[in-house]
Order: C-alpha cells, then sequence, then structure tokens
C-alpha cells in the first residue's frame, strides 16, 4: 500500500455536505406529491389486551376523511426476520403495548386525521401486564405470543467453546459480576416519514425514512401480497437512523396499502411521541459474567450469561440475543467461552438494533470486570489489556477469523496522549480516568435471509460528457455513504468525487445493496465499487493506450487526466479518455459485485458473527465526581480507533466523536424507562418520558472536548484496507466512564446509567462500611438450555458442534 | 406533527385594551406572552382556550424604569432581562436564574411575565393527549387521581418557574391590571400551593410589571439544578439574597425555593443566618433549614431523594457565592458553561 492517493485519506468536505448545511436534502417529510393524503395511525392506550370490537363509521363520515384501514385490511403479518413473522401493520384481535397501532385514518390534511381518529371506537378487553423480564419468567400464562420457547420466553441459546468450568477451575482467580444496562432508544432527529404513490399503470413507489430499502422492498411485497416487480422503494436521505430505521415498519404497509387503494399519495410523519413507540433501539439486558485468570491476567475461561427484555415483539431481537454473546471474543484472547441468551417478550415497545446491536451490553460488562480485575491483580489495566490483545490472522474459541487487529496501538495512543500513567490512582480525590476497549463488525457475515447472491452491487455509468454516475443500493443515513462511494470511485478512476454522481438506496434503479446496518457500507459497496471502477478503467486504458501509443499497463489516472506513466507530459482530459473509449466499445458501463469470505465456524449459530474484518477502539475517559452530591463531569475523552484506513478523515472523526457523544449519554443519562401504575388500581404500562424535552440525551453544553486518533493499519479485506467507523468507537465509552467514576471515588456503579443519584448510594455505603457498588445483587433462575458444544481451534474442532441439544430448555420451577 | 387546536387569536395594542378583551372573554381565554411553554401545551391538548390574546404589540409591557429600585415591564424576553445592564450589575439572582432559563432560542420569545405564570409541571401531565388516556387522565387534567400521589386530594404538579424564587429572595411585587383597577402583591403572594389552582391571578387580570426594591447592601445569587447545560426546566432552585453590614455581620436575608413544590416559597433558612457572619457553620446550618422545606415528589427528572439530599448543598453554594468566594469551577460543572 505504498500508492500515492488522490482522493483517499484527504480530509474533504464531503460530497453531500453543502445541501445538508444548506437545509436542501430531501428528507423523506419534504416528499410532497400533487393530490396527496394524509395518515395518522389510531394506537393502543392499553398495554395487552383484546380488542373485542372496532366501529370506525363515525370517523369514516367526517368531512375530508377518505380511508380508515383496520386490522382486517392487512392478513398477512410481517416481521424483518424470516423466523419472526409475528407483527400486524394493524392489531387485529390483540394489542401488546401502548402505541401498538389499531386503525389508521387517511384525510385530506394531518389534522382532520387526527381529529377523525378520536371518532374510531374500539373496545378492549385487558389482559394481565406483563413489565419486565422477572415477571415474564414467573407469568407464562397468557402469553404475548402464542410463538417462542415457552411461556414469554422468545428465544433461547447456549454455546460452550471449549469446557469453561474446567477452565475456571484451573484459574488463579475467578470473578463473577452481575451487570446491568438500560434500555435506550435510537433518537434520531429525523422523525420517521414515509410517502406511497402509485403510478397509472398501479405500481408502487415507496418513499422512506429507511435504511434498509433492499429489505423492505422485499418484505413490503410480501406485506401487500403483490409483485416485488410492481414494488420500488427509495430510501430517502435519513437525518440519522442509528438503527432506528432497520424494520419494516407498520406505517410503512399502511400508507402503501392506503395508496394503492385510494389511487393517490399518502404521507405519514410520526410524531415524536409515535418514534419511541416505534423504538426498536437497546434492549435492557441483565447479564452475569464469570472469568477465570492466572495471577498475571491472562483469561483462562469466560462464562457470560445474559437476559434480554425485548418488548412486544420479535424484530431483529434472535439476532440481538446472539450479539450479546459472540463479539466478547474477538477482542482480548479467551481460550474456553460459554455463552447462554435469552429473550424475553413484555408488554413495551420492541426493542432491536441501536449502534452496536446487542454488543455493547455484555462489552460495559466485560470492560468493567476487566477493571476490577486489574485491580485485584494490581496489574495497570493498560497493560493488562496489552498483554491479552487477540492475535492478528487468528481465529476466536468461537471460530470467527480476525485478520488485521491495531487494538493494542490503540490503547498505546490514548494511554500516551491521556497521560494515563501520571493519573491513573495518581489524581486528587474526586478526579479520575478509566480506560475501556471495543471490537465490532465490518459488515455482517451473512444476510437477514438465506442466500448466496453478493451482498453489494455496484454499477457504473460513464458517457462521452465525462460524467460519472454510479448507482448502488447502498443508503445514505447521515453517516456518509455516498462520499465513500464517491471517494472511491474517483480515486479509481483518478476524477474529482465532487464530479461523480452517487444514485443510491433506490431499488428502482441501483443494484441490490442490503443497507446502512451492521457497519457494512464501506466495506461491501466499497469493495463492489472498486471492482465496478476498475473494470471501466480499463477500457478506458486500453483505448487511451492505443492512442499515446503505449500500453494499458503504463496508463494512469489522476486528477482527471490520463497521461503515460512512463511520460507525463503526454496526456489528455479524462473526458477525451472516454470519448475514445466510447468510440472503441461502443456504451460504457460495468457493474462490480462483493461477497463477503465464508466463515470458518460450521456449526449451527455460527453465522452470527463473523465479518470481513473486525474494528477496535479503545478510550480513555476523564470524570469528576461531587462527594456530597455525586454530580458527575467528563471534562475530556481520548480515543483512538483502528480505522485500517480512513477515507474521508474528517467524516471519520466525525462518526468517533458522535460516537462519543451517544455513548455518554449512554452511559450517564439515556433511559428508555416505563411507568407501572399501582397494579390494584389499573393496568397502565406507559413509556415514561417519551419526549425529546425529558427524554434526557447530551446536549453541545455536556459534550467534553473530544481529542481522536485514528489508527491505519489498512486491512486486505477491505477496499483500500478501510474499515468501520459508524458503531464501534461507541462501544468502549460507557465502560471507561464507569471506570474513570471508580477511579474518581472508590464506588462501583455496576449498571447503565450512571446517575448521580446511585453515585451518591454508593459513597453512602462506603462511608457505613458496606460494599461500595450500586448495581444488581443477583440474576435470576433462567432454564438456559443444555449448549451447544463447539470445541475451539486449538482443541482439535474442525468448527462443527460435537453434540445435538436438546431443543427443549431445560424446565425450571419458576415455569412450572 | 402535533397540531395546534383551533383558536380565535387578538393582538392587543394597549394593556387596557387587552384588559378589556380578557373581561368579554371571561375564563375561556388564555393571555400568551411569548408561548413557549402554552403552545406545547396547547398541542397536548393541555389548555384549549377558545381565545388567546397576545401581549406582544403592548409597548407599555417592554419599558424599564430605574429609580428606587428597578421596574421591569413583564413581556420582556428573558434575553432581554439577561442583556438588561441594571439587573446584571444590582440583582445577580435574577440575571442567572434569567440567564438559566431553557435554551438561548426559547429565551428570545419567553419572557419574564410568561416565566412567571408558567403552567406547574409533572410528568404524569406534560404527555400527549394520547399518552395521558392510556393512565386514565391525571388530577390536574381530564382525570380523578393524582398519580403522583394517589391518596392526595390536591394535585403536586410542581412550579417550575426560575425567576419567580430569584424575585421573592430580592422582595419583588408583581403587578396586576384589570377592568376593575390594579394592584400590587409581593411575589410570594401570587402563588398557591396548588399544582391546578396555582396562582392568585384571577383570569381576567394582566401581570404587567415586576418591581425590585433597591439594591443597596444587598447580594444575590441563584442556583439551578437539571440534568443538562440547556433545555431542562429547573428540579431545584435555589435563590438566595442577603443584606450584610459593613464588617460582613447578616442584616436581612431570604432565602426561597423552586420546583420542589406547586410554588416557589421563602423559607426559614433566611432568618437563622440574621445576626451572624456567612461562616461555613451558618451557611450548613441554613441548608439543612432550607432542605428540611423542600418536598420534592416522583414527578420530575432526576431521583427525588437525590434532590431532597442535595437541596442543602445548592443552597451552600448560592451563599458561598454570595460570601464571594469563588465558585465558578462548580457553577461551570452544574450549569455546564460559565454564567
Amino acid at each position: 500500500m505504498t500508492k500515492r492517493f488522490d482522493v483517499i485519506g484527504k480530509p474533504r468536505r464531503r460530497v453531500d455536505g453543502r445541501a445538508k448545511v444548506t437545509g436542501l436534502t430531501r428528507f423523506a417529510d419534504d416528499v410532497v406529491l400533487p393530490r396527496m393524503l394524509h395518515c395518522k395511525l389510531l394506537r393502543s392506550p392499553h398495554p395487552h389486551a383484546t380488542i373485542e370490537s372496532i366501529d370506525v363509521s363515525r370517523a369514516q363520515a367526517r368531512p375530508g376523511v377518505h380511508l380508515v384501514l383496520t386490522g382486517k385490511d392487512f392478513p398477512v403479518t410481517f416481521g424483518i426476520l424470516p423466523v419472526t413473522q409475528d407483527e400486524y401493520p394493524l392489531a387485529p384481535e390483540r394489542v401488546r403495548y401502548v402505541g401498538d397501532p389499531v386503525a389508521a385514518v387517511v384525510a385530506r390534511d394531518e389534522q382532520t386525521a387526527f381529529e377523525a381518529l378520536g371518532f374510531i371506537e374500539v373496545e378492549y378487553r385487558p389482559l394481565k401486564t406483563i413489565s419486565d423480564p422477572e415477571e415474564a419468567l414467573a407469568t407464562p400464562e397468557p402469553r404475548i405470543h402464542s410463538y417462542g420457547e415457552q411461556g414469554n420466553i422468545h428465544r433461547l441459546q447456549a454455546f460452550e467453546f471449549g469446557d469453561v468450568n474446567e477452565a475456571l477451575a484451573k484459574a488463579d482467580h475467578v470473578f463473577e459480576d452481575v451487570f446491568f444496562y438500560q434500555g435506550n432508544t435510537h433518537l434520531p432527529i429525523e422523525q420517521h416519514a414515509s410517502v406511497a404513490a402509485v403510478d397509472g399503470e398501479g405500481k408502487l413507489t415507496l418513499w422512506s425514512s429507511t435504511q434498509v430499502p433492499h429489505y423492505i422492498h422485499r418484505a413490503l411485497a410480501n406485506a401487500l401480497q403483490i409483485p416485488p416487480a410492481h414494488v420500488r422503494v427509495i430510501a430517502c436521505p435519513n437525518g440519522g437512523g442509528f438503527g432506528g430505521k432497520c424494520d419494516l415498519h407498520n406505517h410503512e404497509i399502511v400508507v402503501s396499502k392506503a395508496a394503492i387503494l385510494l389511487g393517490r399519495p399518502v404521507k405519514i410523519c410520526l410524531t415524536r411521541e409515535e418514534v419511541f413507540y416505534m423504538h426498536r433501539g437497546r434492549h435492557p439486558v441483565l447479564m452475569k459474567m464469570r472469568t477465570g485468570v492466572t495471577k498475571d491476567g491472562k483469561i483462562t475461561g469466560m462464562h457470560t450469561q445474559t437476559l434480554l427484555d425485548g418488548g412486544a415483539y420479535g424484530g431483529y431481537g434472535a439476532a440481538s440475543t446472539f450479539y450479546t454473546g459472540v463479539l466478547q471474543t474477538v477482542a482480548y484472547h479467551i481460550p474456553r467461552y460459554k455463552f447462554d441468551a435469552c429473550r424475553i417478550f413484555t408488554n413495551k415497545p420492541p426493542c432491536g438494533p441501536k449502534r452496536g446491536h446487542g454488543t455493547p451490553q455484555p462489552r460495559f460488562g466485560q470492560e468493567v470486570q476487566l477493571d476490577k480485575i486489574a485491580e485485584k491483580l494490581e496489574i495497570d489495566p493498560a497493560e493488562l489489556r496489552l498483554s491479552i490483545v487477540a492475535k492478528p490472522d487468528s481465529l476466536t474459541a468461537n471460530w470467527l477469523k480476525i485478520g488485521t487487529i491495531g487494538l493494542a496501538e490503540c490503547i498505546r495512543k490514548v494511554v500516551a496522549s491521556s497521560d494515563w500513567k501520571n493519573r491513573f490512582r495518581k489524581l486528587p480525590e474526586g478526579r479520575g480516568v478509566g480506560l475501556a476497549c471495543g471490537a465490532y463488525l465490518c459488515g455482517a457475515g451473512l444476510p437477514i435471509y438465506w442466500n448466496k447472491m453478493p451482498q453489494s452491487g455496484v454499477q457504473l455509468l460513464i458517457d462521452r460528457s465525462g460524467q460519472v454516475t454510479v448507482f448502488c443500493g447502498a443508503t445514505e443515513i447521515g453517516q456518509g455513504s455516498d462520499d465513500v462511494l464517491a471517494a472511491i470511485v474517483a480515486e479509481v478512476l483518478g476524477v474529482d468525487p465532487y464530479d461523480v454522481r452517487c444514485v443510491t438506496g433506490d431499488t428502482g434503479l441501483t443494484p441490490v445493496d442490503l443497507g446502512s446496518y451492521s457497519s457494512r457500507v464501506t466495506v461491501m459497496m466499497g469493495n463492489a465499487a472498486i471492482q465496478a471502477a476498475e473494470l471501466l478503467r480499463d477500457l478506458i486504458a486500453r483505448a487511451a493506450a492505443e492512442h499515446m501509443e503505449t500500453v494499458p499497463e503504463n496508463v494512469g489516472f489522476a486528477l482527471g487526466r490520463v497521461f503515460r506513466a512512463d511520460d507525463p507530459g503526454k496526456l489528455m482530459s479524462f473526458r477525451e479518455a472516454i470519448v475514445l473509449a466510447e468510440e472503441k466499445f461502443g456504451t460504457l458501463g460495468s457493474v462490480g459485485s462483493y461477497s463477503p469470505p465464508r466463515s470458518p465456524g460450521r456449526y449451527k449459530g455460527a453465522g452470527v458473527g463473523p465479518s470481513p474484518a473486525y474494528s477496535y477502539t479503545a478510550c480513555v475517559v476523564e470524570a469528576e465526581v461531587d462527594r456530597k452530591t455525586g454530580w458527575i463531569t467528563v471534562p475530556k475523552v481520548w480515543i483512538a480507533h483502528d480505522i485500517g484506513r480512513a477515507v474521508n478523515p474528517v467524516s471519520a472523526r466525525g462518526q468517533v466523536e458522535g460516537s462519543v457523544y451517544m455513548g455518554l449519554g449512554e452511559a450517564l443519562m439515556e433511559e428508555q424507562v416505563f411507568r407501572r401504575l399501582p397494579p390494584k388500581l389499573s393496568n397502565a404500562l406507559v413509556h415514561k418520558i417519551p419526549s425529546l424535552l425529558e427524554y434526557k440525551s447530551l446536549t453541545s453544553l455536556d459534550m467534553p472536548e473530544v481529542f481522536t486518533e485514528l489508527v491505519e493499519d489498512p486491512d486486505p479485506n477491505c477496499p483500500f484496507g478501510a474499515k468501520e467507523v459508524g458503531q464501534g468507537p461507541l462501544l468502549p465509552v460507557m465502560p471507561a466512564v464507569a471506570n474513570a467514576v471508580y477511579d474518581a471515588i472508590g464506588v462501583r456503579i455496576d449498571e447503565l446509567p450512571i446517575t448521580p443519584d446511585k453515585v451518591l448510594a454508593a459513597l453512602e455505603k462506603k462511608a457505613k462500611g458496606e460494599t461500595p457498588r450500586v448495581g444488581p445483587e443477583s440474576f435470576p433462575d433462567v432454564p438456559y438450555p443444555e449448549p451447544m458444544l463447539v470445541p475451539p481451534p486449538w482443541e482439535g474442532g474442525d468448527g462443527n458442534s460435537v453434540n445435538t441439544p436438546r431443543r427443549r430448555p431445560l424446565k425450571k420451577e419458576a415455569l412450572a | 406533527m402535533m397540531r395546534l387546536p383551533w383558536f380565535e387569536f387578538h393582538s392587543p395594542r394597549s394593556i387596557s385594551e387587552a384588559a378589556k378583551i380578557l373581561a368579554a372573554e371571561g375564563p375561556q381565554a388564555m393571555l400568551i406572552a411569548g408561548g413557549t411553554d402554552l403552545l406545547p401545551n396547547m398541542k397536548r391538548r393541555h389548555q384549549t382556550p377558545a381565545t388567546l390574546v397576545s401581549l406582544r404589540q403592548i409597548e407599555a409591557l417592554k419599558k424599564a424604569a430605574n429609580g428606587s429600585g428597578v421596574t421591569l415591564g413583564a413581556a420582556f424576553t428573558l434575553n432581554e432581562i439577561v442583556a438588561n445592564a441594571a439587573v446584571r450589575e444590582q440583582y445577580a439572582g435574577l440575571w442567572q436564574a434569567a440567564a438559566q432559563v431553557a435554551t438561548v432560542h426559547l429565551r428570545n420569545m419567553g419572557t419574564l411575565g410568561g416565566n412567571l405564570c408558567l403552567d406547574t409541571r409533572c410528568n404524569y401531565y406534560n404527555q400527549n393527549y394520547e399518552w395521558r388516556k392510556a393512565i386514565d387522565f391525571c388530577l390536574k387534567k381530564d382525570g380523578e387521581i393524582c398519580w403522583v400521589a394517589t391518596a392526595s386530594k390536591r394535585c403536586v404538579a410542581a412550579s417550575s418557574t426560575d425567576t419567580a424564587p430569584a424575585l421573592m429572595s430580592l422582595g419583588a411585587t408583581a403587578r396586576l391590571v384589570s377592568t376593575q383597577g390594579e394592584r400590587d402583591v409581593a411575589l410570594a403572594d401570587l402563588y398557591k400551593n396548588d399544582g391546578i389552582d396555582y396562582l392568585t391571578r384571577r383570569p381576567d387580570e394582566i401581570l404587567t410589571e415586576v418591581k425590585l426594591p433597591a439594591p443597596e447592601g444587598w447580594r444575590s445569587s441563584y442556583w439551578k439544578l437539571r440534568r443538562r447545560g440547556a433545555f431542562d426546566f429547573p428540579v431545584l432552585g435555589v435563590a438566595a439574597a442577603v443584606r450584610t453590614a459593613s464588617d460582613g455581620t447578616v442584616e436581612d436575608a431570604r432565602i426561597a425555593l423552586g420546583a420542589v413544590s406547586s410554588r416557589p416559597f421563602l423559607t426559614k433558612g433566611g432568618e437563622l443566618l440574621i445576626g451572624k457572619k456567612l461562616s461555613d457553620d451558618a451557611i450548613a446550618e441554613a441548608g439543612a433549614k432550607v432542605a428540611s422545606a423542600a418536598k420534592p415528589m416522583d414527578n420530575t427528572d432526576l431521583d427525588l431523594y437525590w434532590r431532597k439530599a442535595v437541596a442543602a448543598e445548592f443552597v451552600g453554594y448560592a451563599l458561598r457565592e454570595i460570601r464571594g468566594d469563588d465558585m465558578s469551577a462548580t457553577r461551570v460543572r452544574i450549569a455546564r458553561h460559565a454564567l
């Protein structure tokens, strides 16, 4: 990688930056079509109830109302994962959380639709409210869903890679901790909006705030029972996604159906409250970690158990459940690993993927536990981590293939920049520093539905005008995917990235890309884009070589010029070269596609966790904690991210800083919490604070100074070596805050968020001589099944399991 | 988005014209003086006035007068109060309170009078209609039960004004004008400890101005507890004003609390300081006394027991600032910016 780059690695204004800052980007709610109508949804006021009757006649008769839809208009269930088709666009007979939609009004304007909702009469028969996992484990009936493992358990998973009990028995120390990570939500500034319209031939187009137009295309056609060829989904640029726009949403199906029935465009824009009900955010996870270590800090084995509060529907939950375990092994060498996970249904808005998808919770537990281990063993936490960092080009106990790993360099960088050695355990009382690390995927190895086709496709169009248009299904959600696409094409063709037109996220025009999730876009779209651009460059080189009387290999491309590499004075403009190529080859175009390498794991369940590459991050947080009030201030954060190579360092740093912002919110204040009214008086279970005012996340005034460093060790699986940056840098922030609070005042807050009342409570315990800790006291009895046994690579395994576990979970008394 | 209900809109040019409209329309009319709180509330159907009477065009409400003390028109925006040199120099507590209301954007619209008459808040109440329906509503609006304290016959929604405790500690009065005449009330007498009927102002009265007594010898301070450096309403407001003799002996002192009751109120903590110097012990004693009067409920942000536990400390911040201690580092940690 000694090649000099003209575009890659240069800090630049992003190609869509001007439109964004001048307000010209057209988001879904900006789509306005002639004869467009507006839709509002009537939502359940009950957390759990059967619908006895719905009378829409009075609403239907209101002036300006065009259509009222109910559950009977939608006979087909849907769900983003093929294994979890458990949602209805409008609930036909059962509502499962406050906010579950039961009817829709389409009217001439939003106000009319809203007012008509008040004329729909719904009779409910309330069912028992199930508000949290422990209540659900103790309450197998009524079942929120008739499918699942048993009672109100949605999913159970258990894997064991080597005999962990034996590994723990041989350890010098075994650490056992219980942690809790409260749920929180994505908080995109753009609320979800969708516009559906049918053309004169009856074909449907949906403009929507979505991260995954291809998945929506498939699922929408199925939900409406119409041919996919008659459906086009256009992902408008998203005003933030963070995982909250990855599901097919009920309102997307409703407006599509309404547009088909009425022959007129129909729009919906959710209110902020409704976005909180749509949710699909971070699962609340209770977790127990048992880790064996030698006296010099080497891990001998780890057993992680997780209990996820899934909310009312499946969504991506089955994948989230896996992710609370599978990536624990890619940061540090863990020779034996066991992982049990359980996801529960409760009467709350469904949880799903949020930045880091299922991995920030166990990462928080693991990194805080490592801090405790380091203290007990009297080893500096940075040194401890450096001594156990996983090896490059290695396999993990659960058969994940690690390629490049820049974690040690990240740790060294933040240790140096934060002056760690002179500050850790050395700052005055009330001030402290904490260190933590993280690791993340650069794209999920498998798509959410089984197929052997490419996961990203790119098509290029070039013509005699000199224009370069690149088509890809990837979706610009604010993360800068269009900029990455333009930069990569521009680098290969030697043109200005601002001259490349990106047409993205449109299932009617662009080749399939699976979408903006799992930090997959740069790697997968980027590799496909390189392939397409190199094919065209080769054609142009052949035509230009003929003209310049040389061989194609001797033709260079840079700065909008095509030249003889051995004699750069002999040159022509890119446009002149295209004319030659078009003369020689006819109309010019090319395609590229990408499929990730096959993963070595062969056991059932090995499909979650593999990735073409893993990114790594290390972070040091400084905290000031007031002893009298528990008030927490974070004055500075140092963070280093192993990005492989930064395509555009300005955007990359922005992603890192955005992760710090979100991470501090999760660490210090964000929580998606609910109010259960006194059961003697009410069945109510409501979101406590569904508003941007009362759901607290940091303001710019609360944001500390962030010192960001990028570690660039190009990964051969990645385009120009570039790994992900969208999610990984979030992961170390939360545990680093917890560890900094401990360094400052010597109390452990083993649950998130870390709020001043918890700190003060822990300080009071400390003053009384009790264990200075606030966090969960115990882990409930969860009926995990017999684990699938898979020997790790170094214990003679071949990637297959050596047993066939009973499918039925072990019955426990709680479920009798 | 959530939409406003329909309403009639009047924009009179004079106080007397506004008073006449209010008298004619009766209680179905409401005043709007900025609307940063009222309009979101109307979207959530907390208030559905048939008529809104805007005070924005009334120049007489935007006058300041200096004499013995300062008189401030009620329609000054909070940022105009912040920019007022007399306020900044002589009434630090009011300045600090006004400067910490909501955000700079909201302070450009929100007014002094609006902040003083701010609706009480409760997180069972400040929710949209559908949410409130899901809990079968509450005592404050459309329901029967106070969900914060189910045995309570009284609504316990929290007063959330920042400027009122500051003005109380400074001994301010407010003028109320109607077609029946005008009257001046001490700030403390403007409020009632009832989350629904929280003002002694009659529906036909307009709060036209606030009068601050001469500042000679007084120093004041306001400390606001909220989660973040912007946006949030107070979950505790401590306003203190102290007049000392030249040797530092306290001659008079008032300490008011906000956001821990349905009204802002003067505590007995100030009296404890009279005749003493602002020693650490005296401050701690006053802090404990003031904190004992704080009765936070589980209806706002942050844990209520914690909010009560830190009240004394916040009283200490205010008194130490008045004493002359350099509190700037603490201020930056609490307010998230320098004031």
